[in-house]
């Protein structure tokens, strides 16, 4: 069964940021998408890079030669080794979305008092009562 | 090859498509009944209807641009109705075969002359061989550094339904990709003519990319990398988008080089495909589709090893039967290369020719 872990302070990842974390030994990366929170490995699929690191960008979409548009800015990781990217939300790969995709972890955001009740795992945060916090499950 | 053994190797033949023949204008001469009357005089005034246009990229006399059991007694190879018939027509079978005639008219520097040119070479194409051998069909020369005159030549030629078409070099002064091309490739897509890329250059940049050879040799090994450099441009400068019912057939191309360079650009694009984001599909796929190969040479190595890399094409619908008569860049004397695997050998003589060439 998943395991909860408390890995941050909601306030501290602010919409467009990101927070790499340890969970169970294991990196990842949490973000936060105009508040909503999204984990992904720390892992690139491709060759083991620390894909979370790389540049978070916007999809670029094009109805044909000569025109440039941005979709969904800030919803998409690129690698830092080999410019592979991924889409925060999903963790598939936009060149291979068939093939290929970065693990995903689910996450909430739970009020501190909620926390101060139920099972989780604190391996590093002291939690208050008063703030919100950032959980994956693995 | 024995006429014997083309006889015997005519089983697979009989009936096929030859997607890559070459007649050859005689000389400019023959040419002079076909230009338009301005022209005909301002060939006469410099003296044009004297000089030869031998494509350098094929000097008529090097050994690889005729088999010697091709050779004719007089002429150019390919100049005469009568011996190609013979040579190639008959013994093979053929249902029908696409006349690429390798002219200068392409490759000369004043746009309006290679146009008048490239007129006088499809009129004569047509009065002098599709009129008068219901088995040929026949690509329309255009003059290739200038999409509107190019464009306007299709225009003209595209009611004739015995133009299957369009001829392009693949090195010319623009890598064939570039908009100032697409003229040519809305006129292309609207007539359902599939643009040929035929290996060869008009001139205007080294053969190859590290610099002028000395050699015919360098040259002929260099014309691979051309082909390869153009697939690349129209790939990545969108032309498969932007005319989504454009085919492309690249004609004496050498096919084997083509999955290496498949994986190649699938590879980079991965990387870098911000540059160019209305490639929104593995390059690869988008060639499977859409580029089509002559078999004629294939480049093709011994044994099982040709298997394999046919195999990563991936599509057993790209090779299209060429003889390429008369030349002599083949892979022993057959016009059917040995090794092919027998699925995509069964395909390549007939159905996908047809698919490829809706007038036909």
């Amino acid at each position: 069964m998943a395991s909860r872990h408390v890995v941050a302070a909601a306030d501290e990842i602010p919409p467009g940021g990101r927070k790499i974390v340890n969970v169970r030994g294991r990196q990842i990366g949490v973000f936060n998408l105009g508040g909503e929170f999204f984990a992904l490995i720390n892992v690139c699929p491709h060759q083991g890079a620390k894909l979370c690191e790389g540049a978070i960008l916007s999809q670029l979409v094009s109805d044909g030669p000569g025109d440039y548009r941005l979709e969904r800015q800030g919803e998409m990781i690129r690698c830092p080794w080999h410019c592979w990217e991924f889409d925060i939300r999903t963790g598939q790969s936009w060149c291979e979305p068939n093939d290929v995709k970065a693990k995903t972890y689910n996450v909430t955001v739970e009020p501190g008092g909620t926390l101060a009740k139920g099972p989780f795992k604190a391996e590093t945060l002291a939690v208050a009562v008063e703030r919100d916090y950032v959980i994956v499950e693995m | 090859m024995s006429a014997s053994e083309a006889m015997a190797r005519a089983a697979s033949t009989v009936g096929a498509i030859d997607c890559d023949l070459h007649p050859a204008v005689p000389n400019a001469q023959a040419l002079m009944p076909y230009m338009d009357e301005y022209w005909r005089e301002h060939m006469l005034r410099r003296g044009l209807d004297s000089e030869n246009y031998d494509l350098m990229a094929f000097p008529p006399a090097a050994p690889i641009n005729v088999r010697p059991d091709w050779k004719p007694q007089t002429g150019l190879p390919g100049s005469s109705l009568a011996v190609l018939q013979a040579q190639a027509l008959d013994p093979l079978g053929v249902s029908f075969a696409i006349c690429n005639v390798l002219h200068g008219a392409q490759a000369v520097m004043s746009e309006d002359l290679s146009a008048a040119l490239c007129r006088g070479v499809n009129n004569w194409v047509a009065g002098e061989l599709l009129d008068r051998d219901p088995r040929l069909r026949a690509s329309i020369l255009v003059p290739q550094h200038s999409g509107e005159l190019a464009a306007e030549e299709i225009e003209r030629l595209a009611g004739d339904k015995r133009f299957v078409q369009v001829l392009m070099l693949a090195m010319a002064e623009l890598p064939p990709g570039r908009r100032q091309m697409w003229p040519i490739y809305r006129a292309a897509e609207k007539h359902g003519l599939p643009i040929g890329l035929h290996a060869g250059s008009t001139f205007r940049h080294p053969l190859s990319a590290a610099g002028w050879g000395s050699t015919l040799l360098e040259d002929y090994v260099s014309y691979a990398q051309g082909m390869s450099a153009a697939l690349n441009s129209l790939l990545v400068e969108g032309v498969f988008q932007k005319f989504p019912d454009l085919k492309v057939v690249l004609i004496e191309s050498g096919v084997t080089w083509l999955p290496a360079s498949m994986w190649r650009v699938n590879k980079t694009w991965r990387g870098v495909r911000s540059e160019v984001p209305w490639l929104n599909r593995l390059p690869a796929d988008i060639i499977r589709e859409r580029v089509r190969l002559t078999a004629q040479p294939l480049d093709a190595m011994d044994g099982e090893a040709l298997g394999r890399v046919l195999d990563q094409l991936g599509s057993d619908d790209m090779l299209l039967f060429a003889s390429d008569y008369p030349h002599w860049h083949y892979d022993g004397s057959d016009p059917v290369p040995p090794g092919i695997p027998p699925a995509m050998l069964k395909k390549m003589m007939v159905d996908n020719p047809r698919a490829t060439y809706s007038r036909l």
